[in-house]
């Protein structure tokens, strides 16, 4: 367990900041956004991403991947964060990866984590049905026939959903409604019969979709894991999910922070550059007292999906609910210290302010992980 | 790697042998051991307890031997105060000497204030208090006007210092003092050993709405002070105050590990205080406050940790300068968020109706407000954040 980033770790994120802010600085994302380009990321950079072994960066090196562990991946997550660089990196490099590795059964993962890792497959996850982060609230239905399954239901906020080559559906096999017994997860083909994608505009104009699956009929060999047993690595895989969108949220936190003190510095009001205005200066300095409370908590919790697996959820929970806080208070204070042109679409704080709202609704907000630390605390 | 995990196995078996069992009970505030002419123990095995960690060099590990110590580093102190915690262990000695002014003797001390002082310290012959703030000197530490005038062989101290922690049963204080009134405000300061036994020299408990009395104004009264007792060079003792304040504050930050007191854990109160439901707190706010004070130390532990790690690793970060402001504040808020769980069993103050440590926890509660208060309250951390790890454009003087 390491609080430090070794000198491999260092090296990576001083390459990882240079690529971001040469190929993927928030200017592109803007460009996205303006010409609502139908991917939503350029597959040119994700085809890039890919060449620095990023869209494997967590696989092992006998599927193509560069094994860097979580440590790189958060490292490499922050950078792009920083940039708020669109690709598939979390929805595929993270979660369709980190999928197959916890579930997937040899042959699955000899079929698709190369492909992963080159970046010619894309997945996404498809998770959610309310509005809210509610991972056992699954009423989509996979009803078993003669040689697989028929899937019935509707997902939403499924991050790349309307880009991603296959989704991964859980689905339910028996059971309830928010029942952990009787989920299953299933590889389907986005553009397979009975699949329909609807993109979803999102604030941070970044990619989601809602998408409805109506008698869907899959292999018994795209079933991922166990039937009916999805919970006992859906949590580790939403685990991994949250600390590695923290690591992102990181990212933004910095980038707004640091442009933020920079502008304290340039900005004149009063005859007096407004840095030296206590009223801002100890907010600045409170801010900088989260962050490092924050670093401390991200390096511990990318550590652990590695090490100690077993404080996993506890320290993600800690993680997503602490990053969650951090974006709202970074942003916030970015556009207010601002002022004026903090409201407008032409300063970039805008576009971190509204990346992170989205962000904070990714895998549990600050209530739903406040909630789930006080139950693993026993209260 | 190896060689750290035998000493701990070392350090764990001397640990098991020599101390006795009832220093490994939680100890009330009367049980420490503070050392100095007033000292005393609560216990022979509070004596032999102390006598073995001394003869071992273990109450100032990173000492050297030749002044106590046992000439161990970093890491090795670090296994000792963990398999310390491990068998709940007491801490042999408390005491301001041992933490603040020994490691700054190290760095500034002449070898023979070394050879005086430190090894008294580690054999807890003497107590000591600090005396820097004054009555119209706080935050504006460097505006201090208790003065030190050079005549000839020696210097001659006259005006007081406040909050001296326990100056009525302390042997030395160590003191900021004026030595050249014309020079700019911290240029004019020098840093200066006092004997509590000099002629001149007096001391006032002041009352806290704690109800207790830890803190005296000191007075000096033409104190004739020898001129081999200035530790660093004359008016450069700002330089030596800031290093000891580094000291100060990473203790400040870490106080609440190891509270004397029997004060409740809000986490242990909550089961005792509030109601549950299915394994749940049913009182919404009061669990979303404790799950905000168990987030924040999680964070404030993991970096302490990582501030251990960055100094052995030789990076150098932000993180120790944000600790005794977070640390602090935690701490404040952790009394708050107890008494609000214990409702009016909270806010009892003394007789048979409580239990000690309710009375205690309430104490403590109003003891807590002077944490964010000393060794530089709150706003002082944050403008030095401010100034020295996000180099915002100074204004006014501060």
């Amino acid at each position: 367990m390491s609080l430090v980033l070794n000198e491999e770790q260092r090296f990576l994120q001083d390459t990882a900041r240079s690529f971001f802010s040469e190929n993927a600085p928030v200017e592109a994302l803007r460009k996205l956004r303006d010409s609502k380009d139908a991917t939503g990321y350029s597959t040119q950079l994700w085809q890039a991403m890919a060449q620095m072994g990023w869209a494997g960066i967590i696989l092992p090196e006998d599927y193509g991947g560069a094994d860097f562990g979580f440590t790189g991946l958060g490292v490499v997550l922050e950078e792009s964060g920083r940039t708020l660089a669109a690709s598939p990196l979390f929805a595929s490099a993270v979660l369709g990866a980190s999928a197959l590795l916890l579930a997937g059964n040899d042959a699955q993962k000899q079929a698709l984590l190369p492909a992963i890792a080159s970046g010619e497959l894309t997945l996404a996850l498809a998770l959610e049905e309310t509005h809210h982060h509610r991972p056992t609230h699954i009423a989509t239905t996979a009803g078993e026939t003669a040689n697989g399954y028929v899937i019935n239901g509707k997902k939403c906020f499924v991050l790349d959903g309307h880009s991603a080559d296959k989704l991964l559906v859980v689905a339910r096999v028996s059971g309830d409604t928010n029942d952990t017994e009787g989920l299953s997860l299933f590889l389907v083909d986005r553009s397979a019969d009975g699949v329909s994608v609807e993109r979803t505009f999102m604030a941070d104009s970044r990619n989601a979709a809602n998408i409805a699956f109506e008698d869907v009929h899959i292999d018994s060999a795209d079933l991922l894991g166990e039937n009916g047993k999805a919970w006992t690595f859906l949590e580790a895989l939403l685990d991994r999910g949250r600390i590695a969108i923290a690591a992102e949220m990181m990212g933004y936190a910095l980038e707004c922070f640091e442009r933020t003190v920079q502008y304290l510095k340039e900005r004149e009001q009063f005859g007096a550059l407004i840095g030296s205005f206590q009223a801002l200066q100890h907010r600045a300095a409170h801010m900088q007292s989260e962050i490092e409370l924050c670093r401390s908590v991200m390096l511990q919790a990318l550590s652990a999906v590695d090490e100690t697996p077993e404080q996993l959820p506890l320290l993600a929970s800690l993680a997503k609910a602490r990053l969650n806080d951090l974006v709202t208070l970074t942003t916030n204070e970015a556009v207010q210290m601002h002022g004026g042109i903090g409201v407008t679409d032409a300063l970039e704080i805008g576009f971190f302010l509204k990346r992170a709202r989205v962000a904070i609704q990714i895998l549990g907000d600050t209530g739903f992980h406040k909630d789930r630390y006080a139950r693993l605390c026993g209260y | 790697m190896e060689d750290l995990e035998q000493f701990r196995q070392h350090v764990s078996q001397w640990l098991e042998e020599n101390c006795p069992a009832s220093q490994r009970e939680p100890m009330q505030a009367q049980e420490q051991y503070w050392g100095g002419r007033n000292g005393s123990f609560a216990s022979e095995d509070a004596r032999l307890w102390f006598e073995r960690m001394r003869d071992k060099g273990w109450i100032a590990p990173e000492w050297p031997a030749a002044y106590g110590g046992a000439d161990l580093s970093p890491q090795q102190a670090k296994i000792i105060t963990e398999e310390m915690k491990k068998i709940n262990a007491r801490k042999p000695i408390f005491g301001l000497g041992l933490w603040m002014l020994g490691p700054a003797l190290l760095e500034y001390g002449t070898e023979a204030q070394k050879q005086k002082h430190l090894r008294a310290i580690v054999n807890g012959e003497t107590r000591w208090c600090q005396g820097y703030s004054e009555p119209g000197s706080g935050s504006d530490l460097a505006s201090l006007q208790c003065k030190a005038e050079d005549i000839g062989d020696h210097f001659l101290v006259t005006g007081s210092k406040i909050w001296t922690t326990k100056a009525d049963e302390c042997d030395w204080i160590f003191c900021l003092v004026r030595t050249d009134p014309d020079a700019k405000k911290q240029e004019g300061i020098s840093f200066l050993l006092i004997d509590m036994d000099d002629p001149g020299v007096s001391t006032t408990p002041i009352e806290l709405i704690s109800g207790e009395s830890e803190f005296c104004q000191t007075f000096f009264d033409a104190v004739r002070v020898p001129k081999e007792n200035l530790v660093g060079k004359l008016n450069e003792g700002w330089s030596v105050a800031k290093a000891l304040l580094v000291h100060e504050r990473k203790l400040m930050s870490e106080i609440g590990s190891d509270s004397p007191r029997h004060v409740l854990v809000p986490n242990t109160a909550a089961r005792e205080y509030l109601e549950f439901d299915d394994g749940k707190i049913v009182d919404a706010e009061l669990r979303s406050r404790l799950v905000d004070y168990d987030m924040q130390m999680h964070a404030v532990g993991l970096t302490h940790f990582r501030t251990f790690e960055e100094k052995i690793a030789g990076i150098r970060s932000a993180a120790p300068l944000i600790m005794k402001y977070v640390g602090t504040e935690a701490e404040k808020a952790k009394s708050e968020l107890l008494l609000a769980i214990m409702g009016s069993r909270g806010v009892g103050w003394e007789g048979d109706a409580f239990t000690q440590s309710e009375i205690d926890t309430t104490r403590l509660w109003a003891m807590s407000y002077a944490m964010t208060i000393a060794g530089g309250t709150s706003e002082i951390q944050l403008n030095v954040i401010a100034k020295n790890v996000l180099e915002l454009p100074q204004g006014g003087e501060s």
